[in-house]
């Protein structure tokens, strides 16, 4: 179930990646489309009655049910690199303000 | 017109992702992954026969009880240079548009910090720093690790920008920091390419799982990556909240 939220999630960022125009608004389309993929990726290695996959005092035993670690493993990364190109983003939607002194990107194209 | 267009185009492809995924044999089912024919189960198991028990098990194939991060850190290491590599390559993309060569000064901010906000900003800063700290420093015993413990100590940093209007934090200190974190990195794999006989390997001796010493270069590698991500975080806030000063 939980991966039909993911999917709604990713096209809601994708629609709001199509139709918006202030550049603040498009990065942040960027996001929720990246939360979605990250949502929709973990969920792929989800497993019922499955535990975190680290070895506690409790949990002692590599024999138990472990929910699958790649996909965990995998979007950490992304979510790293989300961060990223989040910055890299603002960085410009920054330099746009600073010389234009708006953030629609119609307003940018009339000067 | 154009946004409904939009529309059509997103439930669309929403609805071709539900179908193409709904009753596909080759795609577990939500909640039903079959690890045994997945290539986690050699990560679960570090490639032993015996079962790896937690607080006994000594000389595993990799070291930590946290199975993402032996992932991370240990078997998919290069993985993570590349990530590194992509985050300092993003800090610096953020440096140049928004540094410049000449002084620069805090941009100002909306509210004037009163006494009160300053010293409790003061007080939690520490904390928060501990925090971060010890997040890194079991990174491979308990969920954490690098990334968030270096995104924990950057929201510190954070923490004192808003809090105190005329706050810098000495920027070049971090950049050296941030060098020499990622360059023992290499460095790191290098040894291991000299030492034993590929890039990145493990060649300090694993120990017991669940021990803090131990899992050889898994903890030397997370605190690093802390270290960088910490520092890289905290000169894109400092690019942020600074502008050029006024001639």
């Amino acid at each position: 179930m939980i991966q039909y939220a993911a999917i709604l999630l990713m096209m809601i960022g994708l629609y709001g990646l199509l139709t918006n125009r202030n550049v603040i608004k498009i990065v942040i389309s960027l996001n929720v489309l990246e939360i979605g993929l990250n949502i929709f990726i973990i969920s792929i290695g989800f497993v019922y009655d499955g535990i975190a996959p680290i070895l506690t005092s409790v949990n002692n035993s590599s024999a138990l049910l472990f929910v699958d670690p790649l996909p965990q493993a995998l979007v950490l990364t992304a979510i790293v690199i989300g961060v990223g190109t989040t910055a890299l983003g603002l960085a410009i939607v920054k330099s746009i303000y600073q010389k234009y002194k708006t953030l629609e990107i119609d307003e940018v194209e009339e000067i | 017109m154009k946004k409904l267009l939009a529309f059509v185009l997103t439930i669309g492809l929403g609805l071709l992702i539900i179908f193409a995924l709904d009753a596909n044999t080759t795609f577990d089912d939500f909640g039903f992954a079959n690890l045994a024919e997945r290539v986690s189960t050699r990560y679960i198991t570090k490639g032993s026969n015996v079962d790896i028990i937690f607080g006994q098990t000594l000389e595993p194939e990799s070291g930590p009880a946290n199975i993402v991060t032996s992932i991370v850190v240990d078997y998919r290491s290069f993985d993570t240079l590349g990530e590194v590599t992509v985050l300092f390559i993003s800090a610096l993309g953020v440096a140049l548009l928004l540094g410049s060569a000449g002084a620069q000064k805090r941009m100002e901010l909306n509210f004037k910090p009163n006494f009160m906000l300053r010293v409790g900003s003061r007080a939690l800063f520490g904390i928060i720093i501990m925090t971060g700290v010890y997040v890194t420093l079991h990174g491979h015993l308990t969920p954490g690790g690098g990334f968030p413990g270096g995104a924990m100590i950057a929201s510190a940093m954070l923490l004192l920008y808003l809090a105190d209007d005329e706050f810098r934090a000495r920027i070049k200190g971090f950049k050296i920091l941030e060098s020499i974190a990622g360059s023992l990195y290499v460095i790191i794999g290098l040894l291991g390419l000299v030492v034993a006989t590929y890039f990145l390997q493990n060649f300090l001796p694993n120990g017991t799982v669940g021990d803090l010493l131990s899992s050889g270069i898994v903890p030397i590698i997370y605190i690093l990556i802390g270290l960088k991500v910490g520092s890289e975080i905290s000169g894109m806030i400092d690019n942020f909240l600074t502008e050029e000063e006024a001639q």
